[in-house]
């Protein structure tokens, strides 16, 4: 499963690693806004971005062939788009769509393969996001896999007894029974959830949840950071001069 | 449905970041208060089991299958502001984890999906959902929630000028209309089977008319920026699609009133005048809806 | 020598109206290993949940001399720790360390401090490579020496483990009862699976429709309640009857 693979990237341990999460974060945006904000020699950009990206991927000891892949996921879209707005006659849109997308894409992966979950979520606190909002996405992102296995079960038992031979609904689970399906699962994540509060309860929890590790912004985040702002942002502005 | 980055146009996609702050922030605040101290890890586990549903498939016809998107069931069991968290935590998840959605577009597919349609799906099970027509409100609901998220992020794909002629347009909605009559059938569908299978699973109706308000107002105000977005960047954009449906030569017979010198103000006037025309219209709305939805209680209660 | 755990004429009925406990008298003495044993829906799981007041029922408990109150129950769960059937329920923070952590930093430890005792409790169950992991990577087995390392860092005086060994296969059940003869902390095994009693507890007791109806050695109430597969006879192949 995707999330698995990214999980063991984002398990390394490369300075690029090693960086704050705010600061990868930061840096991340701040990219993100430039290519999307950019009109002129889109192209070019797309290109020297493309290129500090695979830099950070190399200094981050991952694998760039799997990540030019995994970012690959947005093209459908966009191509679609792109050949749309194509045959409109508007083809420097259709390339802005494609190159935006997929440059976008690339830098969210370079940030979620290097920082592990847990990590992330802490960052965007100490950032300001409300923590009721963090703790359901952690709580989300720690069962997600867990209740997807139910569901598999679930599926393949329900479609090998819904099981028709011949026809396009072959080995799928018909209409009834899917829901039910779903009804089984949203029970007994409901009362997985039940017992989760249980086990919390057990061992003390009282309503808060504790922070074991507070993420310290050190000097070489602090290094990281500008330079990461102000590399891309230096790019912009001199290739729209030459541009003019 | 979920817009990437590099799709929509920096003013929307900023307005949009903008708007979908706070209107997470309050619904998580507002989520706190309906349960006790485990709701963090109910929701979080209601937001898997989401993700794990949106796997099964249900057939359609032909070798064709759909799947649930969700907001209106989690509005159903978890009540409106819990479903918004939820649906805010599963975007963000899906942009972050799986690339599906923007970080910058985050926004925008939050006020979609997490809080115009989880409101969508909500209003006619506010309104309906208990009395004869429950199961045509909950089949309503889901229907709408889809549309709803479907049709805003069309229109802001358009007002991001991004081409769509006719055929394609055509196509999309129709699409879309397809969708949401799925997404009504299958919120129906797993309903029922809940209920069968444990009543309290299911949310009364009638929860706290100060949300409602308080919900209902905060949609229209995001649904006219919206509007107003999408006229003031493309008022052009806006005419010739009336045109190319027809409506363009039915309004300007239809509008003889005080609205008429909106028609002409609309194209060329400041933002300002624009902001309130749209915002009066809806509000317009709004107040329909809800004398409408005040007759039809008060109707049945007597 | 005053026992751990004292427990007298224990009343529990659930809101539709069931008595799953119908009167229950126990004992837990430091040291010992006991293990309870019944069918499904005997009162096994509910009598645990009860001694840590998770479900308040009526009658006496005495847990490390503190009843069971509003301002008791904190003290009470850092004394006795409950390991859950379901890994993946009790395992439930995004990280190990940060899981083992989790009642330490709920007591109000501070952060380096719990750090420290939770690094220390997976070094005793073995379990340190895994610290920085998310939970559901690990193997069942690992699972619950996690599990277990999480009840450990809080230092309880009793452990209870509840059917721990439902997904462990073989040499996982041994490993887990190899770890258990090391920890020196009073024992109550809720467990269907009657070798793993008989490897590690002293005394048994039986449930029944809510009471314990014997208790005694392992072996003998075993046998006495023909609780043991072996009791099943050879030929059991008969023509069902219509």
């Amino acid at each position: 499963m995707h999330h698995v693979v990214l999980e063991r990237w984002s398990q390394g341990n490369s300075g690029f690693h090693r960086l704050d999460a705010r600061a990868k974060l930061g840096a991340a945006l701040v990219l993100l806004v430039l290519i999307a904000t950019s009109r002129a020699r889109l192209p070019q950009l797309g290109a020297i971005y493309f290129v500090l990206l695979a830099g950070a991927f190399a200094w981050a000891r991952l694998p760039l062939r799997a990540a030019l892949a995994r970012s690959a996921v947005v093209l459908p879209f966009s191509l679609i788009f792109g050949a749309i707005s194509w045959l409109a006659g508007d083809s420097s849109r259709a390339a802005a769509l494609v190159i935006k997308s997929y440059i976008s894409a690339l830098a969210v992966l370079l940030l979620m393969s290097t920082t592990p979950m847990p990590q992330l979520l802490r960052g965007l606190e100490s950032m300001g996001v409300p923590r009721f909002l963090l703790m359901v996405a952690q709580f989300m992102y720690r069962y997600l896999f867990v209740i997807s296995e139910e569901a598999q079960h679930m599926r393949a038992a329900a479609a090998a007894r819904g099981f028709t031979v011949r026809g396009a609904s072959a080995g799928k689970v018909p209409f009834r029974p899917a829901a039910g399906v779903l009804a089984v699962l949203f029970a007994r994540s409901y009362a997985r959830a039940q017992d989760i509060h249980r086990a919390m309860v057990a061992r003390g929890f009282e309503g808060t949840f504790g922070l074991l590790q507070k993420s310290r912004f050190r000097w070489q985040d602090g290094v990281f950071l500008a330079a990461a702002v102000v590399t891309p942002v230096a790019v912009r502005f001199a290739l729209e001069r030459i541009a003019k | 449905m979920h817009i990437p980055d590099g799709f929509l146009a920096t003013r929307v996609w900023a307005t949009l970041d903008v708007a979908a702050a706070p209107a997470a922030v309050y619904a998580a605040r507002r989520a706190q208060r309906g349960f006790q101290e485990w709701q963090a890890p109910l929701l979080g586990v209601m937001g898997a089991f989401v993700f794990a549903a949106q796997m099964i498939n249900f057939p359609v016809a032909a070798g064709t299958s759909s799947h649930l998107v969700g907001g209106a069931l989690l509005t159903y069991t978890l009540g409106p502001a819990a479903a918004t968290v939820v649906m805010t935590a599963i975007l963000a998840m899906q942009a972050l984890v799986f690339q599906d959605g923007g970080m910058l577009a985050l926004g925008a597919n939050i006020v979609n999906m997490a809080v115009l349609g989880v409101l969508a799906g909500w209003l006619p099970y506010r309104y309906w959902g208990s009395g004869r027509w429950r199961k045509a409100a909950i089949f309503l609901g889901g229907s709408l929630s889809v549309l709803a998220s479907a049709t805003l992020a069309l229109a802001e794909l358009l007002l991001s000028g991004v081409r769509m002629p006719g055929a394609v347009l055509g196509i999309s909605m129709g699409v879309f209309a397809v969708s949401a009559v799925l997404e009504g059938a299958i919120t129906l569908a797993v309903m029922s089977a809940l209920e069968a299978m444990n009543p309290n699973f299911v949310r009364k109706p009638a929860q706290g008319p100060s949300y409602a308000l308080g919900a209902v107002a905060a949609g229209a105000v995001l649904l006219a920026v919206v509007g107003v977005l999408f006229a003031s960047t493309h008022p052009d954009g806006i005419w010739s699609l009336a045109q190319k449906i027809g409506l363009a030569s039915q309004a300007k017979t239809l509008i003889h009133t005080p609205l008429e010198s909106y028609e002409a103000a609309f194209l060329q006037s400041a933002w300002q005048r624009k902001a309130v025309a749209g915002l009066t219209g809806l509000a317009l709305i709004f107040g329909a809806c809800v004398l409408f939805g005040r007759l039809v209680t008060r109707n049945r209660s007597t | 020598m005053t026992p751990l755990i004292t427990v007298r004429d224990l009343r529990y009925q659930y809101d539709d109206g069931t008595l799953a406990l119908r009167g229950v008298d126990f004992e837990l003495f430091a040291r010992e290993t006991v293990a309870l044993l019944g069918a499904n829906g005997s009162g096994k799981t509910t009598f645990v949940l009860n001694l840590i007041g998770l479900l308040a029922g009526h009658g006496h408990i005495e847990v490390c001399g503190m009843q069971p109150g509003k301002d008791t129950l904190p003290g009470i769960r850092r004394k006795v720790g409950l390991v859950f059937q379901d890994s993946d329920t009790q395992l439930f923070m995004p990280t190990v360390l940060e899981d083992v952590a989790f009642g330490l930093l709920n007591a109000g430890i501070e952060p380096e401090a719990a750090r420290a005792r939770a690094t220390e409790a997976l070094a005793h169950t073995g379990m340190m490579d895994a610290a920085q992991k998310a939970p559901y990577h690990l193997s069942a087995g690992q699972k619950k020496r996690v599990a277990i390392a999480g009840i450990l860092a809080m230092q309880p005086e009793i452990l209870i483990l509840d059917e721990p060994t439902t997904y462990l296969d073989p040499p996982g059940q041994a490993s887990l009862i190899q770890l258990l003869r090391r920890l020196p902390q009073a024992k109550i095994l809720v467990t269907h699976d009657t070798g793993f009693a008989q490897a590690l507890a002293e005394r048994a007791c039986f449930f029944d429709q809510g009471t314990i109806v014997a208790t005694g050695p392992v072996t003998e109430i075993v046998r006495r309640f023909a609780w043991d597969r072996a009791a099943v006879p050879a030929e059991a192949c008969e023509e069902p009857r219509p």
